[in-house]
């Protein structure tokens, strides 16, 4: 689905992102974990295509087509999708519209109603996009535009960030709806990347394969659970001093 | 006589068109002209309509008991106290427009809401100018009594014949004790037109006023800074204004609210886009009383080249326990919202069509269905010229 080979990102002239290489097949959810300011979201984003990252050399192919040239609006025609960390209010413009326009027009008005009843979204549909929601609110409002969307690779940078204890049960049957982990695991086509910082979000939703990402490299990929309990043990600094 | 140079206009006469009965008895072509600026050419569903056309009032009709609805020139005659509110929270010799409205043919609306009337329905004014080259002189009172609640819709606008005009419009607004007055003003004019409107509202006790004013269309000039006075202990005062500057425009806009009583409200909100005009977006704030809370926020977005927005927000607090904000923010569309509705699978043109759109949106004004539409029409117009 995702292969990335040797990339190397810069932003402002900087070299935040170093010899990347990282493969993502059909059905697979990757967490990706590492401390606050390492190049979680920059990876992220230079998937995606968002601009001030610029790729100096490898690249990045998806579903076997080299991307990196490609405009987000292509790429997310092509099947990649993302979930915001921060994603921005966009005034004037309504939930309901941004639903059916993240679904190509395509999905209907009761369908696009049946799905943000299920997510406890139905009341946000006539709100203007983002604006005044919670930090729960806005992770859900992100993953109803995805499963609108319904990308081939969901990115979700940090999808547990700002939710409370409240919120995060709900936050996790959307996620794992978006995952497609209601249906067998045969059956399950869409893959994702998954950024957390703290891990908590693996309470919640299974990944299959752990990374660590440190100073702008992945330097460990393993068993998620097993890579979460090390980094709760030993901390990130332990990491560093790891050559495996 | 002026930098304008009124002299090069016509002046048209007073009764120069015949009285009508009902208001379907308009043109299909001026029913078009009046359904632009949301303006909807029924009775059925209105408390009253009133239709000036040029200098002539030819309707003016109430529906409701405790509704009365006159040309001004009709109802001065009729009502010496009327006197009192003429030309009292204006003044004549304010500036070149309010004297030379003073000076020529004037006629205006004059509405009435008797104490505790509350009309389920809004009443329509219509400000109609027909004649190519011309000024049309206008001098409104509407006095809101106690308890009474009344939703006006004003729409200023000409017809296909008219390239290049003046409009002067002078406007004193009484909002009694625990009164409510909402008051939406929809625009349409032309390439070549300049428009004055000169507005003052007091509110009393408890009173309430709303002003939302859009203006999408074309036009040459405007300027327009109503003041607003609250002058009795919570009163409150809203204005909402959506403007769209074409290339060439110049929109002076605005308004003030004077805060002269304690406990008393006011907000002013106002989102500009220049598609290559000029904007000065204007907002005064004067707390002059304890308790009082007042913002102020102008948004304005410059979408094309040699478009400018000067941001011009004051806050004047004359009382040491006045609570008073503001927020301004001029800019381009901010590239973050482009690239996130990109990333929904929208074109880059397209994402900054909906932006422009949604940042004009008016959904929050509550506007009657009828003006919501032709706002939409007009908006959906210039999205399809591209902005």
């Amino acid at each position: 689905m995702l292969e990335i080979k040797h990339l190397e990102v810069e932003v402002n002239n900087r070299k935040i992102l170093k010899d990347i290489n990282l493969t993502i097949k059909k059905g697979e959810v990757h967490a990706l974990f590492g401390p606050n300011g390492i190049g979680k979201t920059s990876l992220l984003n230079t998937i995606m295509g968002l601009s001030g990252y610029k790729i100096t050399k490898g690249e990045i192919i998806f579903k076997g087509k080299k991307i990196n040239d490609l405009s987000i609006d292509e790429r997310a025609r092509l099947g990649i999708g993302m979930l915001f960390q921060r994603p921005p209010v966009v005034r004037g413009v309504k939930m309901r519209q941004m639903v059916a326009l993240a679904s190509g027009k395509t999905l209907k008005d009761e369908h696009i109603e049946a799905l943000a009843k299920e997510l406890q979204m139905d009341e946000f549909l006539s709100r203007d996009v983002n604006l005044g929601f919670s930090g729960g609110e806005v992770k859900r409002a992100e993953v109803l535009q995805l499963l609108a969307q319904s990308p081939d690779l969901a990115l979700l940078d940090e999808p547990e960030s700002g939710v409370d204890i409240e919120n995060i049960s709900i936050l996790g049957y959307a996620l794992n709806r978006l995952l497609q982990k209601d249906l067998p695991i045969m059956e399950r086509k869409r893959s994702a990347l998954i950024i957390t910082h703290t891990g908590h979000i693996l309470k919640y939703v299974v990944a299959d394969v752990g990374h660590i990402m440190l100073n702008g490299r992945i330097i460990c990929t393993g068993h998620p659970e097993e890579i979460l309990q090390d980094i709760k043990k030993f901390g990130y600094k332990e990491c560093e001093l790891c050559h495996r | 006589m002026s930098q304008v140079g009124f002299e090069k206009f016509i002046v048209p006469d007073e009764d120069e068109y015949k009285k009508i009965e009902t208001i379907e008895e308009l043109t299909e072509e001026d029913k078009e002209s009046l359904a632009k600026a949301g303006i909807v050419p029924e009775d059925k569903d209105k408390a009253g309509n009133f239709v000036q056309m040029d200098q002539s009032v030819v309707y003016n009709k109430s529906f409701i008991d405790g509704v009365e609805i006159l040309g001004i020139r009709e109802a001065l005659k009729k009502y010496d106290w009327l006197w009192d509110y003429y030309w009292k929270i204006l003044e004549k010799d304010k500036d070149e427009y309010t004297q030379l409205s003073d000076q020529l043919p004037t006629d205006g609306y004059f509405i009435r809401v008797r104490k505790g009337v509350r009309p389920p329905f809004p009443i329509q004014s219509c400000l109609y100018l027909k004649k190519d080259n011309a000024i049309q002189s206008v001098h409104s009172i509407v006095i809101v009594e106690e308890g009474a609640h009344v939703m006006i819709n004003s729409g200023c606008t000409l017809s296909n014949l008219v390239k290049e005009g003046v409009h002067i419009g002078i406007s004193e607004f009484y909002v009694g004790k625990n009164a409510y007055l909402e008051f939406t003003m929809v625009h349409s004019w032309a390439d070549e037109f300049i428009t004055r409107p000169r507005t003052a509202i007091r509110v009393e006790e408890g009173g309430r006023f709303v002003s939302n004013y859009i203006s999408l269309g074309p036009v040459k000039s405007i300027e327009s800074y109503p003041t607003a006075y609250l002058v009795g202990k919570e009163a409150s005062a809203y204005f909402n204004s959506i403007l769209y500057a074409p290339p060439g425009s110049l929109l002076d806009v605005g308004g003030r609210i004077v805060f002269k009583a304690e406990k008393t409200k006011g907000e002013i909100i106002s989102r500009t886009v220049s598609g290559g005009g000029k904007v000065i977006a204007r907002g005064h704030l004067v707390g002059d009383a304890p308790k009082i809370k007042a913002h102020l926020e102008c948004d304005g977005l410059i979408i094309k080249e040699g478009g400018i927005i000067h941001a011009v927000p004051e806050l004047e607090g004359r009382n040491p326990d006045v609570e008073m904000s503001h927020e301004a923010a001029v800019g381009k569309i901010a590239e973050e919202e482009i690239e996130y509705l990109m990333a929904r699978g929208i074109s880059r043109e397209e994402a900054i069509s909906l932006i422009i759109r949604g940042f004009l949106d008016t959904s929050s004004m509550n506007l009657p269905p009828r003006t919501q539409l032709e706002v939409n029409m007009a908006l959906k117009q210039l999205e399809e010229k591209g902005f």
